[in-house]
């Protein structure tokens, strides 16, 4: 397997990413790994950013330069002598399958039940047998606190609800990597905390994870590093502590200061 | 501090009636608008030239019946049409090959551009153009032909006019339905691994149909009354039966009060079936808006 590898051992690697809408760059020659099990909170002022940079981790948007890889497999290309070529839709699918994402709005499927939400994808990708992907549902519904509500539809959850079932759906795929873009941003503030306590249980089991958050003491808690993001690039990176307790950048400062993160 | 403080507690608010507003002018208004009504209404009933008495022995006629029917099975089937064609047409302009989303759009521009008057009488004609048809390999073997003439009837010319010209307006129909869904429904089918064509078809295309439903009504009822226009070329529909039977009799007005009240009999019904899928629908997935 190590043989088709492109990369270092991390399981993501960003090189040299750029990546600009029109004249507007947004990040450039950016480059950041994640190791096996590793948690990487993204956070930095709106705008820098750092939800693109997400995004391009499973190609929901793609870059103008630069490469991302996961598992050594660059992503949405395939080497082609000495150059790459873009790969088809069907192959970039198949790609997304290592990756799951959980996004701010949550984006439950609004015509499925929760059931059919996290069972759609194991079915109709995996190939899946009904009853062996509602196998997984139920252990996955039970995880995230939510096994009476397999019937319901998303219009009747409470935003704390439907992330968790959105984080549900994400790991029924089995991925590799799960990807968090503000995922409690959108939520009232007293149900961050189940969210965030289904995200901790996760990265204590060894899952590795991205994560753009605005919760600083999550992040404190639960990275094993820190990037944060400013003018088009990571303007400081390392442990929680580095960044969060001891900065050094005045730039971190100012944001931690702003957000009143002490 | 006191919340209570300016409320007197022996003043109960709940035995203390509140009497509406009087609103002079409301009931002028109302009265006025009534009197007129019942004034239209007995003119209506009065006039003899309506004819209600023949109104009503025709209204059962057998030819009034059968014409009924062929209007029926003409919005049917141009709906049908309409709406195959529109989702193909609404797939072309959202294409990525920019060839066929300018073919869909020039057929649009084309069959919405023209008044469908126009284009019955074209396809009722298009004998003059093409004398008859021919299928087989170009400059090869026929292994059919025929008559254009006896090809196109009255019938076949009416379904084409109406399903085409049909096709055009539900393409943009179904167009708008589709772009209308949220995108991040389409990103989450992506990012659990769907590849694009069954992100399509279990995420797209059910919301979007949704969206659609009181718009493809309003085109149902619109052709329903458009299939009128089919009687220029002798299709024996419901104003066509009608022209036949005051034709004879010279009971025109009587004769058009009762396709004026089969036609509205029908959009009542078609109604009636777009607020029951309607309902249907909102029932199966119970969806609010988020």
């Amino acid at each position: 397997m190590n043989k088709t590898r492109e990369t270092g051992n991390a399981v993501i690697t960003i090189k040299n990413a750029t990546k600009s809408y029109g004249r507007h760059v947004v990040f450039s020659n950016l480059s950041v790994e994640v190791e096996e099990g590793g948690v990487l909170c993204i956070i930095g002022p709106s705008g820098t950013g750092k939800s693109t940079l997400l995004r391009c981790i499973n190609r929901l948007e793609v870059l103008d330069k630069g490469a991302v890889y996961i598992d050594g497999e660059r992503v949405g290309c395939k080497k082609e002598g000495n150059h790459y070529r873009t790969l088809a839709e069907d192959a970039i699918a198949k790609q997304r399958q290592k990756t799951g994402m959980v996004f701010q709005q949550f984006n439950l499927f609004k015509h499925l039940s929760v059931m059919d939400n996290i069972t759609l994808a194991p079915r109709k990708v995996l190939g899946l047998s009904d009853s062996e992907a509602r196998q997984i549902a139920v252990g996955l519904l039970q995880r995230v606190g939510l096994s009476d509500k397999a019937k319901a539809y998303p219009s009747e959850l409470s935003g704390g609800q439907k992330q968790r079932i959105a984080i549900a759906r994400a790991l029924a795929m089995k991925p590799k990597v799960m990807l968090f873009d503000e995922p409690t941003s959108a939520l009232d503030p007293e149900l961050v905390g189940e969210v965030l306590t289904v995200m901790k249980s996760l990265a204590a089991e060894g899952m590795t994870m991205v994560i753009v958050t605005h919760e600083m003491s999550f992040a404190r808690n639960v990275a094993t590093a820190i990037a944060f993001m400013d003018g088009g690039s990571i303007a400081a990176y390392g442990t929680p502590q580095e960044v969060l307790d001891h900065p050094s950048n005045p730039r971190v400062r100012q944001f931690l200061s702003a957000i009143e993160y002490s | 501090m006191k919340i209570n403080d300016s409320v007197d507690p022996k003043e109960d608010l709940d035995t203390q009636r509140v009497l509406p507003h009087r609103n002079f002018g409301l009931l002028t208004i109302n009265t006025i608008v009534v009197i007129v009504v019942l004034l239209t209404i007995y003119s209506v009933a009065d006039n003899k030239n309506y004819g209600w008495p023949i109104v009503g022995e025709n209204l059962f006629d057998g030819l009034v019946l059968k014409g009924l029917m062929l209007t029926f099975e003409l919005t049917v089937i141009a709906l049908i049409l309409g709406l195959i064609f529109g989702v193909c047409l609404a797939l072309m302009r959202l294409h990525q090959s920019s060839v066929l989303r300018w073919l869909a759009a020039l057929y649009i521009w084309l069959f919405r551009g023209t008044p469908l008057l126009v284009q019955i009488l074209f396809w009722y004609n298009i004998s003059a153009l093409y004398p008859s048809i021919r299928i087989g390999i170009p400059w090869g073997p026929t292994f059919w032909s025929g008559n254009v003439n006896s090809i196109i009837t009255a019938f076949v010319a009416a379904v084409l006019a109406l399903g085409l010209h049909e096709a055009a307006f539900m393409s943009e129909v179904v167009r708008a339905g589709i772009q209308g869904v949220d995108g991040g429904q389409i990103e989450a089918g992506k990012a659990v691994g769907l590849r694009s064509r069954q992100v399509f078809f279990m995420v797209t295309l059910p919301q979007a149909i949704r969206l659609i439903i009181p718009a493809i009504g309003n085109r149902a009822i619109a052709v329903l009354k458009d299939s009128s226009l089919v009687s220029v070329i002798g299709a024996a529909e419901l104003l066509f039966s009608a022209e036949v039977i005051y034709g004879r009799t010279y009971q025109t007005i009587p004769l058009l009060v009762v396709a004026t009240i089969w036609y509205l009999v029908s959009v009542t019904l078609l109604t009636l079936i777009q607020r029951y899928i309607e309902r249907m629908l909102a029932n199966k997935a119970r969806n609010a808006d988020e």
